[in-house]
């Protein structure tokens, strides 16, 4: 099972035909993951050619004609920053369940009206600036590197993508697979967050374990922290990262600053623990960390 | 992107947004040119700085004579102000704003930003004017009032009256700062700001709402669409190895540490110096190389670390995900050959091809320590960095 992406994935990828949404749709399909269209305003008719698989996937203008010939039920969104939003809301306007928007460098104004679109529709955003997501051995949707990953029952949620890989591949080496992998990114304002990444491994029989890593910025860990103790009944182990990070500036992220005094990588450490939850003390702990209050049946 | 405050009340005349007449000077010869333009008698001599706190910090001279003006403007140009935004070498003044003394009867607390819980942007006010909102909102968070701005209707005229009343305005006034409100919220919007705050915003005694400071940032991920707000960019207000990383699209924050960064991804990088920090070092940078660690980026980011002497080590902290280690590889063999390492480099890869890229850097003759993961990397950087400031 997992969560949110399995085998019935089928994936319509928006901004197909440029360098980066061509080269990581094949490194999907080379995954596994079922690819059914592209869309690329202009190039309806044309084909997107993966010679590795040796599939020809249709390209369409819209994603409403997209999704009306394939049934796509997902779509990985590469579109440049400026027309990225606009990406999001044309794929919630055609009903696609799943939206993960990889775009990084999306004007805030722009994703204020994205999320604002989004609550009217049933259609769940992953990002905008993630790797995307992953059920290892069955659906990749994103930049992730995939052979890192094993088959297994840890789900990991988080606001980075290279720290992503860095607990995965903390996991893998310890022989210790993933449920689900989400990248939920790094900008201020995006769509799933870690309460909701949270409720959906909460129920997820095939999860038995959480890593979640958050970072300087925002109070996203805090709540997730208070959610956590009140409502998880699965083990959760947490990294910060950020927090030798000065006030007032900008680390990499757009999300990652801490303002007014708030955001603190000590504040958020502090809140995770006092609700009972165990955060590695450097990010070369992470596995280890999760071991450490639980053990793989 | 942070501006002026005589840059941002530019931008408030320019929405129609009351602020008192004041005029940008240069050098202390224009200060007292303009000083003359203005009406008087009281005239404010204000440091032009990024940072905040500038009044506390000697920045800000209220004088009642021209003499005074004069005074005031050769005491605070060129100083190093220091606030406690500026850290404690401060900054240089290099420009001054020479303002018109205003009629105080009340002073208020005006902002406007993202609140990033309910991804909307939010009008925020207080009675507290002219206090550090931190501490009004630590101490009496009862005193702040806030709005929040559904994005697809817009500010609306009933908000902008609560947020009035709450500050205790009356009569006329409740109009006026409504209409202030709303020219605030058109040119956040607008111009893409990330934060917009008026602290003080003052009602005069006759009733009339006046902006005595304005502060404005901007999202940088929207300044492809904003010339005219990038013109406002002032260069000395930046680290100049910021703006060099810049160029070469690296994410790169200068800090105070002995031990340079270089790694790819943003919470990765933070990791790395937190890590090092654990194992008993100062991260001397934040360095993103983002996705692509070309050996040109590579070879700009070794340049910019090196160039800060406190520097004693290098740590390369890279988990090769799509990019392959051998790739990475390359091109920190081709930039430490360009740029020439005089400090220990310890590089820790992890990834696609990672024994490949090992024995590249192995067999490539530099003296390059190798980390087997990001722990025993960070602690042999911060070995080498100590070893290092010994032999100095």
């Amino acid at each position: 099972m997992a969560v949110l992406v399995d085998t019935n994935t089928r994936l319509l990828v928006q901004g197909i035909t440029g360098s980066a949404g061509g080269f990581h749709t094949r490194q999907c399909m080379a995954y596994g993951t079922n690819v059914v269209a592209g869309c690329t305003p202009g190039k309806g008719g044309q084909t997107f050619e993966d010679e590795g698989t040796g599939q020809s996937i249709p390209i369409f203008n819209t994603v409403r004609e997209a999704v009306s010939a394939t049934s796509a039920n997902a779509t990985m969104i590469f579109v440049p920053p400026p027309f990225a939003a606009d990406a999001i809301m044309e794929a919630a306007d055609a009903g696609v369940e799943l939206i993960v928007c990889i775009t990084e460098g999306i004007p805030v104004n722009d994703m204020i009206r994205a999320k604002t679109y989004l609550a009217t529709s049933t259609s769940t955003l992953i990002g905008p600036n993630c790797p995307g997501i992953i059920t290892p051995g069955a659906c990749k949707i994103g930049i992730m590197p995939g052979h890192i990953h094993k088959v297994g029952h840890v789900g990991v949620i988080s606001r980075s993508g290279t720290l992503t890989y860095e607990a995965v591949g903390q996991l893998s080496a310890r022989n210790i697979g993933q449920s689900t992998c989400i990248g939920i990114g790094g900008d201020p304002v995006k769509g799933t967050d870690f309460i909701e990444a949270l409720t959906l491994f909460n129920d997820d029989p095939e999860t038995h374990a959480v890593i979640m890593i958050g970072e300087i910025g925002g109070s996203a860990e805090e709540e997730a922290a208070a959610w956590i103790k009140a409502n998880m009944t699965k083990p959760v182990a947490a990294f910060i990262a950020g927090l030798t990070a000065p006030p007032g500036r900008r680390m990499g992220h757009a999300g990652a600053i801490i303002s007014g005094g708030m955001g603190t990588g000590q504040g958020k450490v502090a809140a995770l623990q006092e609700n009972g939850i165990a955060v590695a003390p450097t990010p070369g702990d992470m596995a280890e960390t999760l071991l450490s209050i639980w053990q793989p049946a | 992107m942070k501006i002026h405050e005589y840059q941002a009340k530019e931008l408030f005349r320019e929405y129609g947004m009351p602020v008192p007449v004041g005029y940008a000077a240069f050098s202390v010869a224009d200060a007292v040119v303009a000083a003359a333009k203005l009406p008087g008698p009281i005239r404010v001599v204000k440091a032009q700085i990024h940072a905040g706190g500038r009044g506390l910090g000697g920045g800000v001279k209220v004088c009642k004579t021209m003499a005074e003006v004069e005074a005031a403007a050769t005491a605070i140009f060129g100083m190093q102000l220091v606030t406690h935004q500026t850290g404690p070498e401060g900054q240089q003044v290099r420009r001054l704003y020479l303002e018109d003394g205003a009629d105080i009867a009340a002073e208020m607390y005006v902002s406007m930003l993202l609140d990033r819980d309910t991804g909307r942007t939010v009008l925020m006010a207080s009675t507290e004017g002219g206090m550090n909102i931190e501490d009004v909102a630590h101490n009496t968070p009862e005193k702040i009032f806030k709005v929040w701005i559904d994005p697809a209707v817009g500010l609306q005229d009933f908000q902008c009256r609560q947020v009035a009343f709450a500050l205790g305005m009356t009569g006329k006034t409740v109009r006026k700062a409504g209409a202030f409100f709303q020219s605030l919220y058109k040119l956040y919007v607008e111009k893409d700001c990330s934060l917009a705050e008026i602290n003080p915003l003052v009602v005069t005694g006759s009733g009339d709402v006046i902006a005595l400071d304005a502060k404005v940032n901007f999202d940088d991920n929207a300044m492809y669409r904003h010339a005219e707000v990038m013109a406002y960019r002032d260069m000395d207000e930046e680290d100049p190895r910021e703006v060099e990383a810049g160029k070469y699209d690296l994410n790169y924050v200068h800090l105070d540490g002995s031990v340079g960064c270089l790694v790819n991804g943003a919470g990765l990088a933070m990791a790395t110096m937190d890590i090092l920090q654990h194992y008993g070092a100062e991260p001397a940078n934040f360095l993103d190389v983002g996705g692509s660690a070309t050996a040109a980026k590579v070879t700009a980011a070794f340049r910019i670390i090196l160039g800060d002497a406190r520097v004693h080590a290098i740590f390369v902290n890279i988990f090769g995900g799509i990019m392959k280690c051998d790739t990475i590889a390359a091109g920190i063999i081709e930039a430490a050959q360009q740029v020439g390492i005089d400090r220990p480099l310890i590089v820790r890869l992890e990834g696609t091809n990672v024994e490949l890229g090992r024995k590249m850097l192995a067999d490539s003759g530099l003296p390059i320590v190798s980390g087997l993961d990001m722990k025993d990397g960070a602690q042999k950087a911060v070995a080498a960095a100590a070893e290092y400031a010994a032999r100095l």
